[in-house]
């Protein structure tokens, strides 16, 4: 059971009032229209999914209803920072090598 | 090898069964091979088997790097059945089914393949219509598939909770009679034991870190522990880990990773002979043949590769079991698991090329596909040695997700399982 601390509330709160909701910072095409095929299916579908560190989006559902982002290791779950949506991340995978 | 028999038991009792053969051998790697199969697990060794078997080809490694069957084939809750909505789907599962139908017999090895049924049940009008639709699907496929009322469930499962005074009543459900579950372990053991005797090399503790590639094209794998081992085809039967392999060949998959668990109580006598899933609680149950019951959570919604989740994850699956299930609210439970499952946008498995050539993937089975292995095996034999998609492969490469032909099983496949 993760305790992850909202950056809106800046509270730590219980997992059961978060949803995790995949990868983060997936930037929508400027221009769906002018896309390739495979670059729709690649922005909707194809995700990095690593074994390591992995920036994702949650969002606090019980609680202030906003979306957030955290870094954390998919491996030992340890969740590394938690950012508000606009932000980027502090700690990324580069780094940590 | 020697052959599995009730007499070879009554010898073998004579020397206090002391003098077993080993059930396959331990072989250091050549340098080369013809086929590289990444993956150990009950999809890898069918893979192997029906490429020696049906395609003769023999020069084969199965690299697995833990033990064999050590991944999600040991770590599921067994059901099989192959009552799917969409064509190619459904003609995949059935295509497992009939191989299940022969599996022991074909391998010398009983995988205690039990066609005991399954029930999936509807709580819901819409959940009713779902299940009208989709057993009506079924039939015109050929598949045995019925719709249940409430009292014909209650006949079949007399301890489950059937009154009309639940929170989620039951109203019916679809009922596969040749639907049932196997012995996950034996399965992998048959398929390996199998596989060795046809002179494939199975090599454990042998850890694939990168995919080697030239001009485009795989060549080999690089292993931790035995250095390079070139082949001329590769096929990835990894699950859960199948992103990271595919990163080391330089693309992504349409996959998520998620933790999936299970638990299994202290051996009961016999209770429930029968499967019984439910999509909309969440929570499907059976009991195995020593006793205990087996159940199966939902996934955790974030990606882990950890093979553990969170505890409030298998809360809500005993929730909705002990709500069906009132006379099962004081069973202890025993062990508690998880798997990696390799979760796609469909709910249906890759089968697939990729864009690495000489390079094939097959995964995204994610919570079901145990199901599928002698199926899964049988075709994706047939394209690693073909090079290309067999028939019923082909509705399910990878790039369905470039041109948008989705195969969206998230009905069926709606629970775990
Ligand atoms: C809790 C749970 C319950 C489930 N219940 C059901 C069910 O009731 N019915 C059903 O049909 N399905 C069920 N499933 C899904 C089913 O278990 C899987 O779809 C199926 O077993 C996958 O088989 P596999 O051989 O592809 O994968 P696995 O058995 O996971 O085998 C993959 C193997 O690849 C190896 N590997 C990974 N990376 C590397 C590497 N780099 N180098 C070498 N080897 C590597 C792993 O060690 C592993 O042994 C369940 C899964 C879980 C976790
Ligand atoms: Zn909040």
């Amino acid at each position: 059971m993760f305790s992850i601390y909202c950056p809106y509330c800046e509270e730590h709160r219980e997992e059961e009032e978060f949803h995790a909701k995949g990868q983060a910072h997936i930037a929508r095409p400027r221009d769906p229209e002018s896309c390739s095929d495979k670059e729709w299916g690649e922005y909707l579908y194809f995700r990095d999914n690593p074994r390591g560190l992995h920036h994702e989006l949650w969002v606090h559902a019980a609680g202030c209803r906003k979306f957030f982002n955290i870094t954390r290791d998919t491996q030992n779950y340890e969740i590394k920072e938690t950012y508000k949506i606009e932000a980027e991340p502090r700690i990324t995978a580069t780094q940590a090598q | 090898m020697e052959k599995y028999s009730g007499f070879g038991l009554l010898k073998h009792a004579l020397s206090y069964h002391e003098n077993w053969q080993r059930a396959w051998r331990n072989p250091t790697p050549k340098k080369k091979y013809d086929v590289v199969i990444v993956g150990g697990g009950g999809h890898g060794l069918a893979t192997a088997y029906y490429l020696a078997k049906e395609h003769h080809i023999t020069n084969i490694a199965v690299v697995e790097k833990g033990y064999l069957g050590g991944g999600n084939t040991a770590r599921n809750t067994t059901i099989v059945r192959s009552n799917y909505l969409w064509d190619e789907s459904s003609h995949l599962y059935e295509h497992a089914m009939k191989l299940w139908e022969g599996l022991s017999q074909d391998l010398n090895y009983n995988v205690m393949f039990s066609q005991r049924g399954v029930l999936n049940l509807g709580h819901t009008l819409q959940d009713m219509r779902d299940i009208q639709r989709r057993v009506s699907a079924n039939r015109l496929n050929g598949i045995d598939s019925e719709v249940l009322d409430t009292q014909q469930v209650a006949d079949i499962v007399p301890i489950m909770d059937c009154s009309p005074n639940t929170r989620y009543p039951v109203l019916g459900a679809s009922w596969q009679p040749r639907a049932g579950v196997a012995r996950h372990d034996a399965v992998a053991w048959g398929y390996a034991r199998a596989a060795d005797q046809l002179g494939v090399d199975l090599i454990q503790q042998c850890e694939v870190v990168d995919i080697l590639t030239e001009d485009g094209a795989a060549v080999g794998v690089e292993t931790r522990q035995h250095g390079t081992i070139k082949a001329d085809r590769i096929g990835c039967v990894v699950a859960g880990n199948s992103s990271v392999l595919a990163k080391m060949a330089g693309f992504n998959l349409p996959l998520e990773s998620h933790p999936l668990q299970a638990l299994v109580s202290e051996p009961i006598k016999p209770i429930l002979d029968t499967v019984v899933m439910s999509n909309h609680v969440h929570g499907y149950v059976s009991q195995s043949d020593k006793g205990d019951l087996v159940i199966g959570a939902g996934i955790d919604g974030y990606n882990g590769y950890g093979q553990r989740g969170s505890y409030g994850t298998i809360e809500h699956t005993i929730q909705a079991i002990v709500e069906l299930f009132p006379i099962f609210s004081r069973v202890r439970m025993n062990r508690q698991w998880g798997g990696i499952v390799d979760t796609c946008p469909d709910a249906c498995p890759i089968i697939s090329d990729t864009p690495v050539e000489n390079l094939f993937f097959n995964c995204g089975w994610g919570t079901g596909g145990f199901k599928a292995t002698p199926g899964s095996g049988h075709v994706f034999a047939a394209t690693l040695a073909k090079g290309e998609a067999h028939e019923l492969a082909r509705p399910f490469s990878m790039f369905r997700f470039h041109d948008g032909a989705l195969i969206d099983e998230h009905g069926a496949a709606g629970v775990a399982h």
